[in-house]
């Protein structure tokens, strides 16, 4: 019971601190970069597992290494930030296939909330809630260089930091949602509360809570659905937040406050 | 008058590419510059090396504790649950409905979305946004590109009377003959070089179509379509 509470934890923090993120990544329309970063971590991982040291850190060491080479590259050329991180994502995907053990792969793989202990408590809530406070601190500057560059520069908006910032707060939450859904999942916790979100936030700020909040009940109901049912639970986290992107599209077709005007 | 903005000898290199070349000319309080020249003449290039986001040789010299204002073209995304007064908000946090009233729109407009507004209206909010701090200064690039013809006119005539009651020096680029013929007091052309600067009262229209164009070919012709078909 103990480790359910662990897990509920865990999965509590970094599930609100996703959603929230991930209302800026989908707004980025970036909802996959996420997804594709999560492959980065994999051989960092397989370093952590073969050497002995958490592997959190080696994930966070070889996604900050790749968020900064994607914001290098872009600065210097003109490839979309999805070609660059798709370059550097099959990279990685291949070392870390290459030298992760196979007995540890499918953890790697999958992720097994289960398991977390104390260290990872002690890890993912601070920088669960600095992943929050940072985002919540930059968030207009994110929304302003979205709405338009020109705008934020000549507002005083250092564009380029703002997206290193931006792409290194990606990666954090990337490392630490992978001990929740693993590596193939991450994406998900960070795309679907905010796709949800999208259905019917009406205003930035109601759309960036809904998505923390999505984020927050689609791990607490994955991880207790798991407890008590004894499926794995980096699924049901990602069942749990589909099954609130389900609901949000149905409340948007039948509530006509919910409706988002088309854009022009 | 004072002396709002001058610049002497600006050259813009991007990649070996000389975008701009010895550019030259000064702005007073209170007037209007229009700048002209045909696609990839370096205007836009002009406004970004102004505002510090290209970087520049020469020199470019803001009238002390200037404030500058900029309205791009047009937004890049509007895809975003955000509310105008949400977007207004990131810059000022008072006076919204007064600001939104300046240019013409009704406070019924915070409360909608961005994305939901019509080119008309989302230019309006641009200038909102723009002057809700009091610039002194007013950079604006095309604003009404992607506008409709009847919302074109009230938005000009809204930036003159904000210009006169605030004493805003406007630098406007601008492909319309009518615009830069009624509302500027200069005129500055560029074709990645400075082709022309000078005042636009005595220009012929014709005079003008060259200079924006770059060309003196079939001006006449050019003149008889950029007629405005309002007045």
């Amino acid at each position: 019971m103990a480790d359910l509470y662990l897990a509920l934890i865990v999965g509590a923090f970094v599930g609100t601190a996703a959603g929230y993120l991930g209302s800026i990544m989908v707004s980025r329309r970036m909802a996959l970069v996420g997804d594709a970063l999560s492959h980065v971590a994999l051989p960092g991982l397989a370093i952590g597992l073969m050497l002995n040291f958490n592997p959190f850190i080696g994930a966070f060491a070889f996604l900050a290494v790749a968020a900064v080479l994607t914001w290098h590259i872009q600065k210097r050329t003109t490839l979309p930030m999805e070609a660059i991180i798709g370059v550097i994502f099959v990279l990685a995907l291949a070392i870390g296939i290459l030298i992760t053990p196979q007995v540890d792969l499918l953890d790697a793989l999958f992720g097994d909330i289960s398991t977390v202990n104390l260290t990872d408590l002690i890890i993912t809530v601070p920088v669960s809630l600095l992943v929050v406070m940072i985002t919540r601190a930059i968030y207009d500057r994110l929304v302003l260089t979205m709405v338009s560059g020109e705008l934020a520069m000549s507002s005083g908006v250092n564009v380029e930091r703002i997206n290193l910032a931006y792409l290194l707060l990606v990666a954090v939450i990337v490392a630490i949602g992978i001990k929740e859904v693993g590596t193939l999942l991450v994406g998900a916790v960070v795309i679907v509360p905010a796709a949800a979100a999208r259905m019917v936030g009406t205003s930035l700020r109601r759309y960036s809570l809904m998505s923390a909040s999505f984020g927050l009940i689609s791990a607490l109901s994955g991880i207790l659905i798991s407890g008590f049912s004894g499926l794995p639970a980096g699924p049901m986290v990602v069942i749990s937040g589909a099954a609130i992107f389900a609901v949000m599209l149905s409340v948007r077709r039948i509530s006509p406050i919910f409706h988002v005007p088309v854009q022009r | 008058m004072d002396e709002a903005l001058s610049v002497s000898g600006l050259c813009v290199k991007v990649q070996g590419r000389t975008l701009l070349d010895g550019v030259g000319f000064s702005a007073k309080k209170g007037e209007t510059m229009a700048i002209v020249g045909p696609n990839g003449s370096g205007k836009t290039t002009l406004f970004r090396a102004l505002l510090g986001i290209v970087p520049y040789t020469g020199e470019v010299k803001w009238g002390s504790g200037k404030k500058i204002g900029y309205v791009p073209q047009s937004l890049i995304s509007t895809d975003l649950p955000i509310s105008v007064e949400e977007f207004l908000r990131f810059k000022c946090k008072a006076g919204l409905d007064r600001c939104i009233g300046y240019v013409g729109l009704h406070k019924d407009v915070l409360g909608q979305q961005l994305g939901s507004l019509s080119g008309g209206q989302l230019q309006r909010v641009l200038i909102a946004w723009v002057i809700v701090d009091n610039p002194d200064i007013l950079l604006m690039d095309e604003p009404t590109s992607g506008v409709d013809i009847g919302s074109e006119e009230p938005i000009y005539q809204k930036v003159t009377q904000l210009k006169k009651s605030m004493g805003m020096t406007v630098l406007l680029i601008s492909h319309n003959l009518h615009v830069v013929m009624h509302y500027s007091d200069h005129l500055l052309a560029l074709n990645r070089r400075q082709t022309f600067y000078g005042p636009t009262s005595g220009l012929s229209s014709s005079r003008i179509l060259g200079l924006m164009y770059g060309s003196t070919s079939g001006i006449k012709g050019l003149e008889r379509h950029s007629r405005r078909p309002f007045r």
